[in-house]
């Protein structure tokens, strides 16, 4: 492990994307003065974009491997993935910032943030979703609150973080289940707006074995690039549990989504070349297809290398889906009438920034606090 | 005329002359501006509901008997029975009363617009132009509603195409009407099972598939949508907590054992 002064603060890459997080927080202040309307092209039929899209429904997604490796080191007790999990829940972290910045951000009136909490609507899944986003992130905050602790030698409070660790990671899970899927039901009442290729009674259940895929292929991705920037040693039998999570995990969801296909608009439709088949094509294929094909190799689950590769397919393949889910799968319905909708360069610098902002914010963490403190013993 | 039954609304289309007397006195009572349109070679004006525009009159040309034979559509929120955009309002700022409109309290509104991804007839708009933005749609007049008032667009209609009154005699009068002159009417009550059932409904001389109505709506309560899956919540925190309590006790002991590691 490269020690604080070892990690380079401002790489080419990091300036890059310190740019993008000042050009993103310029663009959101027109955002706050001017309304939506001036830096969105989202309107009266599209009022979810981009923003909905990557950042909230992909960032909350990308965020799962907090709750995974949480959940397999001190509920399941796999002591194997015990050097990853202060990465896994910090990446979760910062997913969740992402989304909750994000979502704070995108609603119209960004300082009623918090009526949710005190004005109680159980019949709404967005209140369901509110609440867990609230929740869940003190519980990622709690769970790596210790990094902090320790650094600012603060012992104790780091102990009794740990002394509660199990129920507070039990907890996680519970919150992480439920707001995978609450994501998903959230489509549930686009009943006849959401193409028949996405929509059907289990899109809460799908969004959360597609978000166990994306978690585990993310901790790898995040684990793999940890070793190559931070000097942070990777365990192969550490990726290949991971890889072999996926493998087990895309193989559910492959059966799945076939049912549903086949229950919905049947296997002849995914070939009639609409964009909504095409799209449901490529996202099938990146997502799980192509991924169990090379991960059912043994010599393939072991090579970092290729590992490497399945995990941005799968990364890619899940967001592609929360992209078809919130804007390809509705925009036949929603662009009748005339109305379109493609993000303007604006949404896409803020989308950046926010990305930028989870991975240079993960930087300074893995810089200035113990994130592996198992290779840093070792080393 | 102020009771404790709900109120509905009976669109008899075939009596509609197309004057738009309801689009004015609905911007006058809810005292909403104007938005610039372009011509369009359409006389529907603006050509959709936004955010200053709460109700419009659609104009559609068809052929009847070789003549050119125009309709036209009253059209505003039909205030469902079980509205989807009350249900999935995590704050309650859109609500359904019990004279029947669907209000919206901007107060407590955070502006998510999912009542826009959820209506399924693509009623309620947004201030996309304002830093302050409200969600706007018709009110069905709830204020005068409440105090035994017309809406505003009923009152001026000269034709009475809308027949307001308690929602059990306006659903009757759509049956009679269609009763006492057969082939006056298409067999079909608009928002009598679309989405579960609306307050407003409509009957119409040509098929409403020609009109522009919206025929792929279900006859589905669409809240339960969303209810089948938080009703299963609280069986799912039960199996997950349990489940997760016995993995650790059973997981516990590889621990102890592998301590010496």
């Amino acid at each position: 492990m490269k020690s604080e002064h070892e990690i380079k603060m401002w790489t080419p890459t990091t300036v890059v994307m310190f740019l993008l997080m000042l050009a993103g927080g310029a663009i959101l202040a027109v955002r706050l003065l001017k309304g939506l309307g001036a830096v969105t092209n989202l309107n009266d039929r599209f009022p979810w974009g981009l923003w909905i899209g990557i950042d909230v429904l992909g960032g909350v997604a990308m965020a799962a491997g907090g709750f995974l490796i949480a959940g397999a080191v001190y509920i399941l007790n796999m002591k194997k993935y015990k050097p990853i999990v202060r990465a896994s829940i910090l990446n979760a972290f910062f997913g969740y910032l992402l989304a909750a910045t994000a979502i704070t951000l995108d609603i119209g009136v960004p300082w009623r943030i918090w009526h949710p909490i005190f004005m109680w609507q159980i019949h709404s899944v967005m209140w369901i979703v509110a609440i867990h986003v609230v929740l869940y992130t003190t519980t990622l905050a709690t769970e790596s609150s210790p990094m902090f602790f320790e650094k600012l030698g603060m012992e104790k409070a780091a102990g009794f973080i740990h002394k509660i660790i199990v129920p507070v990671v039990l907890f996680g899970v519970l919150l992480s289940t439920l707001h995978q899927s609450s994501l998903g039901a959230v489509y549930l009442i686009a009943a006849k707006k959401l193409s028949p290729f996405w929509y059907n009674s289990q899109v809460p259940t799908l969004f959360l074995i597609s978000a166990i895929m994306m978690g585990l292929s993310m901790v790898s991705f995040e684990t793999i690039l940890s070793e190559k920037f931070f000097g942070h040693k990777a365990d192969i039998g550490i990726l290949s549990g991971l890889a072999r999570g996926v493998l087990i995990t895309g193989v559910i969801y492959f059966l799945a989504k076939l049912w549903f296909l086949i229950k919905g608009p049947g296997i002849p439709a995914a070939f009639n070349g609409s964009m909504e088949a095409n799209m449901y094509l490529l996202e099938m294929g990146i997502s799980v297809v192509a991924p169990i094909i090379l991960l059912s190799m043994k010599n393939l689950r072991e090579n970092v290398k290729s590992l490497f590769f399945v995990n941005i397919l799968v990364i890619s393949g899940v967001l592609l889906n929360r992209l078809n889910v919130s804007i390809f799968g509705v925009y036949r319905d929603q662009s009748a009438n005339g109305f379109s909708y493609f993000p303007t360069w604006m949404e896409f610098v803020v989308t950046l920034a926010f990305i930028s902002f989870s991975i240079v914010g993960f930087k300074v963490c893995v810089k200035y606090l113990r994130v592996f403190p198992e290779t840093e013993a070792q080393h | 005329m102020a009771n404790d039954k709900p109120k509905g609304v009976l669109v008899d289309l075939t009596r509609c002359i197309g004057c738009r007397g309801c689009q004015v006195a609905c911007k006058q009572w809810n005292e909403r501006s104007v938005k610039k349109t372009v011509l369009t070679g359409n006389f529907t004006n603006p050509p959709e509901l936004n955010s200053e525009c709460y109700t419009n009159i659609k104009y559609i040309e068809q052929e009847k008997n070789g003549e050119p034979a125009w309709n036209f559509i009253k059209n505003q929120c039909l205030h469902c029975k079980n509205p989807a955009c009350a249900s999935v309002c995590p704050v309650e700022a859109l609500k359904k009363t019990k004279d029947g409109p669907v209000t919206y309290t901007f107060e407590r509104c955070i502006g998510c617009r999912y009542c826009m991804l959820a209506c399924p007839f693509y009623v309620p708009k947004y201030e996309w132009e304002k830093a302050v933005p409200w969600v706007r749609k018709c009110t069905f007049c709830s204020e005068r509603v409440a105090n035994g008032l017309v809406p505003a667009c009923i009152k001026v209609c000269p034709t009475q195409t809308m027949y307001y009154a308690d929602y059990d005699e306006v659903r009757a009068e759509a049956e009679k009407r269609m009763a006492d002159s057969p082939g006056k009417y298409v067999n079909h009550i608009y928002g009598k099972d679309e989405a579960g059932g609306t307050s407003w409904i409509y009957i119409s001389g040509v098929p409403f598939e020609t009109l522009g109505f919206n025929m792929a709506i279900p006859a589905q309560v669409f809240p339960d949508l969303t209810w089948s899956y938080i009703n299963k919540i609280p069986s799912v925190i039960g199996v997950v907590l349990v489940a997760g309590a016995v993995s650790w006790a059973i997981t516990r002991r590889n621990k102890n054992t592998d301590k010496e590691e």
